[in-house]
Formats: C-alpha cells, structure tokens, sequence
C-alpha cells in the first residue's frame, strides 16, 4: 500500500509540474505492490489493490516458495530465495492463496474495482 | 522427559522412547509385534550380530542437493560425509531408502549430482519424492521420469525383501490450500489393494516424506488423510513407519506402529514451535554435523523384530 501511495504521489507530482514523464501506476516490478513471504508466512496477509494492479510476490525465506491460488487461476513457479514472480489482478474480487509448497501458509488479494 | 507414564504395557515403554529421542545417537531398540521391548546402546558386534540374523537396510533424507544458504553452504559435503558413513557400517545394508527431498529444486544437475553420490555406495535405493522433487517446470514429470519407472501415480510402489513388505508412499503432490500432506484417493485405493495380499503376521515398513503422524500441523507437519492409510495398517502385527520432512529425530508408538522421522544430511530444522518458522536452522559451524545423520534398520531373523539405529556426522 505504501509503495503504490508513494508511486500515485509521484505521478501526480509529476504531472502537476509539467513533466511528460508519467510514471504508471503499475507495470514496472519495482513500484508494484509488493507480498513479501518470510518465516513461512505472506506479508501482509491480505493485500488490497485496485483491479489492473500487479502484485509482485517476493521471496526472502532460506527455503523455496510457490504462490498457488485457491482456484488456480494462477500459480508462480518455485521461487528460490530472492526470486519473484509477478501477477496482474485484472478483475476485482477476492482471490486467496497459498504456498503449493507449505499449503498451510495462506494470503488474500483483495481487489477493489 | 521428565514425564514417564508407565502404561503397563512393559518396562517403561515410554521412558524408553524418550531416552532414545534425547541420547540421539548409537541407540537401539527393538520392536517385538510393534511393542518396544528393549533399549540397548548399540555397538558393532550388536550391528554385526544383528547382520548376522537378519538383515539391515539405511535410510537417509532430506540431502536438498543445491541448498547452499547460511545453515549450510555445503550440502553436497554432507551428503558426502553421510555415503562415507554408510560404506564403513561394519554391517553392509541390503539397500537403502531415500524418504525425499533428494534436491533443493528439482534441478537436473542436483538429481545428477545426487544420484553420483549415493550411487557411490554401489547399493539398490528406493525413493519417495519430497516437494522438494516435484517443482520442477512438469510438476514432478522428472521425478517419475528418473526414478518412478516401475511406479504408480506420483511414484508410489510396494517390493518385499527377505519376507517384511515394504511401501513406499508419495504425501507431497496435490496439496490443498491450508492443509497437510495429502495421499489422496487414488493412492489410498492402490495401498488397499496392495496390502490385500499380505499376510497380518508379515512386518510392514511404510516410508514417505512427510509424517504420516500429525507432529505439528502449524508447520504443516502430518498428512491430512494419513488416518485412512493407518486403518489398513490396524491388522498387521507389525509396522514401521519411516519419513523424513522435519529435519529431526520424532519417535511415537501407537498400537502395532512405530512411527520414525530422520535427520537430514543437509540441514536442522528447529523443535515444533521454538522457532517462528521450521525454515533451515543455522547454528555454530562446530555443531552442524552433531544435527545430521543417518539412519540404520536392523530386521531379525523372522522379521517380527526391527531395531532402528541413528547416528550423526560428528558427535562433537
């Protein structure tokens, strides 16, 4: 959510000084709102984001990953430590997930139209 | 440890149990009809009287060949380390067992650098695949493609050696959100089927990755349809069940079962619930080696009688 604030703030400054540099609001992996999956856990648990956003998941566990979703409608491959896989929410709704790996560990992206 | 509840059943049974899990290493014991029934340290001329006998077979788990984070940069050596060990045993095993997680990530050059160390023992190995073995790009196709040839399904197979019946189940595969380990229905049709056959007073060594005990399910250790696999195992007098997963010496009588989990060769994995998370435990260089090992299975003469012995890379 910071992340994404930060990146609206400096798009919206961007533009209101002129500049015809407009940062996207998603896209590049760097700005995109980020879960993070550390001590077997996803972080935050439930991340909200606006329909069209990428979310990048990023591993930073000694031990690979895999982000699945309940209805498989997508699933990243094994994620070493440091490796991130990246996924656009296009459609709004909530879309639970879970470690294809560690089934027990479970997160949401909640996406707002 | 310091609760001992004798249930009457023989001579501190339990007390037994939890010695063996605290002295860690060079410990015996044997199962009579799947009752504990001695405790013994177990030195060679015991190895060597029990090869006499009968006969032995190794287990080792969990080599996560590729690992090379901070618990341990060297995994490739340790697995060295525990092959070693298993040449010198003063009683040569029959074959040896793998109960998974082979590699760290499914790659081919770990399975081919895997596959040249253990096969440096010149003995037969039976494999279980742990998850981490099947996250390759074909979800396990080179798993079975390299050591499934003559199994069913995700890799699960039966053999017999010298009259004890051996099953080889697969617990990794088709895992549901917020569940365990996961046999699933076709599996538990085939084990059902497999052990028709068999005869209650044959022994029976199950070995699979994960637990098929639930020995913390908030770190997902145990397999959520694992009761239904146990009911088929209610009528034979004697089962050992072996996995790996935990990184970690567990031991549990129930009834006619024995449940056993190893070490790794690779890296500790902490207590259930001491830690935040079961990841990969680093702890100082000189005590790693004290935390891996392997695991040695002595099957008397007349099978009823099988003695599980653990030892480590180093006692220092």
């Amino acid at each position: 959510m910071t992340r994404t604030s930060i990146s609206r703030l400096l798009a919206c400054a961007l533009v209101a000084g002129g500049s015809t540099l407009l940062l996207p609001e998603t896209g590049h992996a760097a700005d995109a709102p980020r879960v993070r999956i550390e001590n077997f856990s996803f972080e935050p648990q439930t991340l909200t984001v606006k329909a069209g956003t990428t979310v990048v998941f990023e591993n930073d566990d000694d031990i690979p990953h895999l982000v699945v979703a309940d209805d498989k409608s997508f699933r990243s491959k094994a994620l070493d430590t440091g490796d991130t896989y990246a996924f656009t929410f296009s459609k709004p709704g909530d879309f639970a997930y879970f470690c294809g790996l560690h089934p027990h560990m479970r997160g949401k992206i909640a996406v707002s139209p | 440890m310091t609760q001992h509840h004798d249930d009457g059943e023989g001579i501190s049974r339990r007390h037994a149990l939890e010695c063996m899990i605290w002295a860690g290493t060079g410990v015996l014991w044997t199962v009579s009809g799947g009752v504990p029934v001695s405790l013994n340290l177990l030195g060679a001329a015991e190895a060597a009287e029990a090869q006499a006998s009968g006969f032995t077979f190794l287990q080792i788990s969990d080599s996560h060949i590729g690992f090379d984070k901070a618990a341990n940069p060297h995994a490739i050596d340790t697995l060295k380390e525990a092959i070693g060990k298993v040449k010198a045993l003063p009683a040569k095993p029959a074959f040896m067992i793998h109960t998974g997680d082979i590699t760290h990530l499914s790659k081919a050059a770990q399975f081919d650098n895997a596959d040249q160390i253990i096969g440096g023992t010149g003995l037969d190995v039976h494999y279980v695949p742990g998850e981490h073995d099947v996250i390759d790009e074909g979800n396990g196709r080179a798993y079975i493609e390299r050591y499934g040839k003559n199994a069913k399904g995700a890799g699960w197979y039966s053999f017999d050696q010298n009259g004890v019946h051996f099953v080889g189940l697969v617990n990794v595969v088709n895992l549901r959100a917020g569940g365990l380990g996961n046999l699933g229905a076709e599996q538990l049709a085939w084990l059902a089927d497999d052990l028709r056959a068999v005869s209650a007073s044959t022994p029976i060594v199950v070995f699979a990755h994960i637990p098929l005990w639930t020995v913390y399910a908030d770190w997902g250790w145990g397999t959520e349809d694992s009761t239904q696999a146990l009911a088929l195992l209610k009528r034979f007098g004697s089962v050992t069940v072996l996995n790996g997963h935990i990184h970690q010496i567990m031991q549990k009588v129930e009834g006619n079962i024995t449940f056993h989990t190893a070490r790794s060769t690779a890296f500790p994995q902490p207590a259930p619930g001491t830690a935040p998370a079961p990841g990969p435990m680093t702890v100082p260089a000189g005590q790693l080696r004290s935390l891996l090992g392997i695991t040695d299975v002595a099957v008397r003469n007349g099978g009823q009688e099988l003695a599980i012995i653990d030892s480590r890379l180093s006692d220092a």
